[in-house]
């Protein structure tokens, strides 16, 4: 399974959605995510990626597409590589 | 040794039920209460001012304890006018005039705040009254009205007295951070309406507060589960659920009374302490912890210890 395809069976999870968002949809307009869904969802990319990601990047543009997540978690996963 | 030997509260009599509201704002009252847990919140009248609640829960709480302060701290993002701040005439009012009086205007954390600035000035000054008092609807509720911060907030004040060597709640430790960096996701100008980034306030507030407990039981060398109450500041039911589930330890552990007053910032952790002190009677040796979250970004967390 691709990351992309990891973020979004996350974001369906915490979403309680069956539908998986398109990568480029908002995921708070279109109303997978709440500001509670969003920081489980954070949580759960934490999980699954092994990473931590710094207070100082939790605001949700930075997670408000499939894309945005993706393009994030791989930046964040280079530079502690 | 700073403890905590009393607690107070006021609360304004009007009820304004999230059924009543939900009509005024349209939407559906289960949706308030999904997002917020909040069925009701105190609505002040024009004679219930940040002073006047201030002074009588300052009142009810020196009603319980046989001391006088020697020091006023005072809490309130919502003062009424730029200066003086409410504290001076709240030591007045009381019958304190002369003793020093410090106005904090931290908004949702100040309470904590307060409490710890005064378990560290009580050895010099005598005996701290801390208070919060709020009247949050005023701003929440101006036109327009925008339903995700209308829903929220209610008024009210708290209040708790620290003394030196006394039995009570002893002050063991306490974790104080702010950060201004977030200073323009939650704030209310000196004119215009409360501007609240509501994800950004959330996804940093699920962070930091259980962040900030952990930070003072792991110095303490105590974990979550060894902590009989935690007292945090109302600001919403979910987040305090989400602090539970993260630190692991159930629910039931974390004082709620959001329901009943909604979010009544600085005052509310003062409040819902004066109301879980007056049911419960903490054996000597269990443990109690407070924490708080606000606009700033300040927060942070204190470890009491109750002692008989």
């Amino acid at each position: 399974m691709s990351r992309q395809e990891k973020i979004i069976e996350i974001v369906k999870r915490v979403s309680k959605s069956d539908v998986a968002p398109d990568p480029e949809e908002s995921l708070f307009d279109s109303g997978y995510l709440d500001s509670f869904a969003l920081t489980d969802m954070v949580g759960e990319i934490e999980r699954e990626f092994s990473i931590v990601i710094p207070d100082a990047d939790l605001t949700p543009r930075r997670f408000d597409s499939i894309e945005r997540i993706d393009s994030y978690v791989a930046r964040l996963a280079d530079s502690n590589a | 040794m700073a403890v905590i030997v009393a607690f107070g509260r006021y609360l304004p009599d009007r009820v304004l039920r999230s059924d009543d509201l939900a009509v005024r704002l349209g939407v559906d009252s289960a949706w308030i209460t999904e997002v917020s847990g909040i069925q009701e919140r105190r609505v002040a009248g024009d004679d219930e001012t940040v002073v006047e609640m201030g002074v009588r829960a300052g009142r009810d709480c020196l009603a319980r304890v046989d001391a006088n302060p020697g020091l006023v701290l005072v809490s309130s993002g919502t003062p009424g006018r730029r200066f003086p701040g409410p504290a001076a005439e709240i030591a007045h009012k009381l019958g304190f005039a002369g003793i020093p009086a410090i106005d904090l205007p931290v908004a949702s954390a100040g309470s904590l705040f307060g409490v710890v600035l005064g378990a560290q000035l009580a050895s010099a000054y005598g005996p701290v009254l801390v208070i919060a008092s709020e009247r949050m609807s005023e701003v929440a509720m101006a036109e327009p009205l925008d339903k995700n911060m209308a829903i929220l907030f209610g008024d009210g004040a708290g209040a708790c007295l620290i003394h030196t060597d006394a039995p009570g709640l002893e002050i063991v430790d306490s974790v104080l951070h702010s950060d201004g960096s977030w200073a323009g996701d939650l704030q209310l100008g000196l004119t215009g309406p409360l501007h609240m980034n509501g994800p950004t306030v959330i996804m940093q507030a699920a962070r930091k507060l259980p962040g900030a407990i952990s930070e003072l039981l792991k110095r303490n060398s105590m974990l979550p589960g060894a902590v009989a109450v935690f007292v945090m500041h109302q600001a919403n039911r979910n987040l305090i659920d989400r602090a539970a589930r993260v630190l692991d330890v159930p629910a039931a552990r974390f004082y709620a009374n959001i329901a009943k007053y909604g979010n009544t910032s600085s005052a509310s952790m003062l409040i819902a302490a004066s109301e879980w002190r007056e049911a419960n009677a903490p054996a000597s040796g269990d443990q109690v912890c407070m924490a708080a979250f606000g606009a700033g970004f300040h927060w942070g967390a204190v470890l009491l210890t109750a002692r008989a």
